[in-house]
């Protein structure tokens, strides 16, 4: 093992050597390069960094090299994850396969799996997308229907509809959970498929959300014939499987948001509507607000400090996930009802050059910030599992 | 910042745990509510923790302290609240001792400070005129007068006054017109009238009426100084420090609502089976864990010194706004889902929420502090 001062070192100097100076830049959403079939750089920098960080296997740091990793120790990965943060490295690739399913197939999928699908997703030509809620299964994932039927002669046939599938219609393959023993009770008889989405049957149906169009998939399936090799681990073992995955999604989640739209800075936004042309305040009580709502979002700061260092040091931790989840998203909900209403009428505007480019977004983001408190488990799933997973609350 | 203590403030943190869950059981301040004594403590727990030497946790070693920090004194703290201990620690070793430390002369510190820091003289801050807390709006005057000063003028709210062998009064120089000067008024000065004032929580508070009262020169602390901003610098650990004493009633009140909640059975099934409070539990429980994330950030910026100085007051107002909505919540959530047995005086909890409340007034409400973040910000 590399001593580790000398490990950062060299990580450093790699990254300065090879990272353009561009991709160092906060990204925005139209800057995120995907991986997949439909693979395209906005800019030469976006390629150098993405082909040299593939060369180097850092998509995935801790992976063997032989599956397109960088064959690190998780040690090692974890300095290079760090200083790719502290030189504010973008993200090379934004891959859902790689962050997600890659960690699983690596632990629990066939050789032949991992030989199908690492590589190619490492090197960015195969996109991912997760096929997991459907329309009468949203918190109450496992109740899903997707039926999944063996036909004795190497496939499984798959009936059914997904909801909720980001980039659906931009995904190549499919990880999706499917029912593959009607008679077993919910998560019994869940299985984990990996679905090729030009597979003859698929159908893909972009949402159009309150907010406007959206990332967002309906995914309907009808008679797909999926190849019964690309079952992951066991028959109706599904759940586990996703269990699993679902422990890599807060990174995921955390890597996905540096290219999420940039979050608005309340003051910065609010502060030429919070007085009027005599530089007076206009109402006293908008103070009171913004500054609560500022403090709200200074406390949770101080928390996400507070819990990674309580982490670091082998502390008990309980329930950070869904305090943090719970929290975070209804501030953003919180700050955009905020903003909205300060704008008064020009806080809900629609269109048009009448408005200011502050004024269009916060009134699509008050409507669009409704997803953030529903999706990735709804506040109402996150109280649930603190009530009972934190404070042993019976029922 | 850091949020974690290290090996002699836990050991402190745990010995006052300790110490406090077998010296000063609630049925002690039950006792001393009963009784109604002004002073609204126990000496005999005050001269254990003195010879414990909590009054000296805070200050250096040079100054004869002990020096464990804030990170250290505000688990004492929290622990105080946890266990309602009334022990003068905010008023005197806090307050009074942070504004010696910073504006005394030598002759002063050895004659205040000292003594103090060892529990031998007990110090209470005269700053507040009316019943919300308004620093900056100081009626009391100071006027100097053939080489003495003329102190005229009338304080509420003075917390651990009756006892107290000095105050520190905040007076406006000049007459009145003037900045504002740090007195040291010794209790036994003539013209110094000390009212009880019998509040909720049945702790040592009073009225003082200063009428023609006349110091020596060496009364006035701070000279060359820049006294608003001693005092602020002192009002702002009183701020965290009551906020880390909130933490703890809030605490309680908390976990002993969710054994509750576990135990009450109705319909029968434990009430804590219901959605409609366990969400409300859940939701208790994040503000708990956030309010203790900024007690924790304030408590180490106190320790942090020159380097956080720029970020402690707005830190100081996080943690006391936070906290003083909490003990407003928290504890109504806690009688609210005790039901009857709730608004009973009968049940400890009662005595947590009138301590609770006391604290989120004093040294500023969510209000004050929510309107000084937005200053302190900018807007």
């Amino acid at each position: 093992m590399v001593d580790a001062k000398a490990w950062r070192a060299e990580v450093r100097a790699w990254l300065e050597a090879n990272c353009p100076a561009s991709m160092r830049l906060p990204i925005t959403p139209e800057e995120m390069v995907w991986g997949g079939s439909q693979l395209r750089f906005g800019s030469d920098d976006q390629r150098v960094w993405f082909e040299c960080m593939r060369e180097r296997g850092w998509f995935a740091p801790d992976w063997p090299s032989a599956y397109g990793g960088g064959g690190l120790s998780a040690k090692q990965a974890r300095v290079v994850e760090e200083e790719m943060l502290a030189l504010g490295c973008r993200q090379p690739q934004f891959n859902l396969g790689v962050w997600m399913l890659g960690p699983v197939l690596l632990e629990v999928g066939t050789e032949a799996q991992k030989q199908q699908h690492l590589i190619p997703m490492m090197q960015g030509r195969v996109r991912w997308c997760q096929g997991f809620s459907e329309p009468n299964a949203g918190s109450d994932l496992a109740s899903l229907r997707t039926a999944a039927v063996h036909d004795g002669q190497g496939h499984f046939v798959v009936n059914g509809s997904k909801i909720w599938t980001s980039y659906g219609d931009q995904g190549d393959w499919m990880y999706a959970l499917v029912r593959t023993d009607p008679s077993a009770n919910k998560q019994a008889g869940i299985s984990f498929l990996l679905i090729d989405m030009k597979t003859p049957g698929i159908t893909v149906k972009p949402i159009e959300l309150i907010s406007g169009k959206s990332s967002f998939c309906e995914v309907f399936f009808d008679n797909v014939r999926v190849p019964a090799d690309q079952l992951v681990g066991q028959l109706h073992d599904g759940w586990t499987v996703a269990k699993k995955l679902l422990q890599h999604e807060r990174s995921a989640m955390s890597k996905f948001s540096e290219g999420a739209a940039p979050s608005h800075d309340a003051l910065a936004v609010a502060r030429p509507y919070l007085y009027d042309d005599n530089g007076a305040l206009r109402e006293p009580i908008w103070r009171d607000r913004l500054a609560a709502l500022l403090m709200d979002s200074h406390a949770f700061t101080l928390t996400h400090q507070r819990v990674k260092q309580e982490a670091m040091a082998g502390l008990p931790i309980h329930g950070p996930a869904s305090i943090m989840k719970l929290v975070q998203t209804e501030q953003e909900v919180a700050k955009y009802e905020l903003l909205t209403q300060l704008m008064g009428l020009r806080g809900l505007s629609w269109e048009g050059d009448a408005f200011s480019a502050d004024e269009h977004a916060i009134s699509r983001l008050l409507l669009l910030s409704k997803t953030y408190i529903i999706s990735g488990g709804s506040s109402e799933i996150q109280l649930n599992i603190i009530a009972k997973r934190v404070l042993g609350l019976p029922g | 910042m850091g949020f974690l203590r290290n090996e002699e403030q836990r050991q402190l943190v745990h010995s006052a745990e300790v110490f406090l869950a077998a010296q000063s059981p609630v049925s002690l301040q039950r006792r001393i509510r009963d009784s109604a004594v002004a002073q609204a403590m126990d000496p005999g727990l005050w001269q254990q923790v003195i010879d414990l030497g909590w009054p000296a946790a805070v200050f250096s070693e040079d100054d004869g302290g002990l020096d464990v920090g804030y990170m250290g004194m505000g688990g004492v703290l929290e622990a105080c609240g946890r266990h309602l201990a009334a022990l003068p620690l905010l008023s005197s070793a806090v307050l009074c001792g942070s504004i010696l430390r910073s504006a005394g002369d030598a002759a002063q510190k050895d004659r205040w400070l000292a003594p103090l820091i060892e529990g031998r003289l007990r110090l209470a801050l005269a700053l507040d005129e009316s019943g919300r807390h308004d620093p900056h709006n100081i009626a009391t005057s100071a006027r100097r007068e053939a080489g003495q000063w003329l102190l005229q003028g009338e304080k509420w709210f003075v917390i651990d006054a009756v006892g107290a062998d000095a105050f520190i009064v905040v007076a406006r120089l000049d007459g009145g017109a003037g900045p504002i000067g740090l007195f040291v008024v010794p209790a036994d000065t003539t013209g110094l009238h000390v009212q009880p004032l019998h509040m909720a929580d049945s702790r040592n508070y009073a009225r003082l009426a200063l009428a023609g009262v006349q110091l020596p020169a060496e009364a006035l602390l701070a000279s060359g100084i820049d006294s608003a901003q001693v005092l602020e610098h002192a009002l702002d650990l009183g701020r965290i420090s009551l906020s880390a004493e909130a933490l703890g009633i809030i605490r309680y009140a908390f976990d002993t609502t969710l054994a509750y909640l576990k135990e009450r059975v109705q319909f029968g099934v434990p009430i804590g089976s219901f959605q409609a409070l366990q969400h409300r539990m859940a939701r208790l429980y994040t503000e708990i864990e956030m309010l203790h994330s900024c007690v924790t950030a304030a408590l180490d910026a106190i320790d942090q010194g020159d380097a956080q100085i720029s970020q402690l007051p707005q830190l100081a107002s996080l943690a006391k706004a936070r906290a003083s909505d909490l003990c407003e919540k928290a504890m109504n959530e806690a009688v609210q889902m005790h039901g009857g047995i709730g608004v009973t005086d009968a049940l400890d909890l009662g005595l947590y929420v009138k301590r609770a409340r006391l604290v989120q007034q004093c040294l500023g409400d969510g209000v004050f502090h929510r309107a000084r973040y937005a200053r302190l910000r900018g807007f």
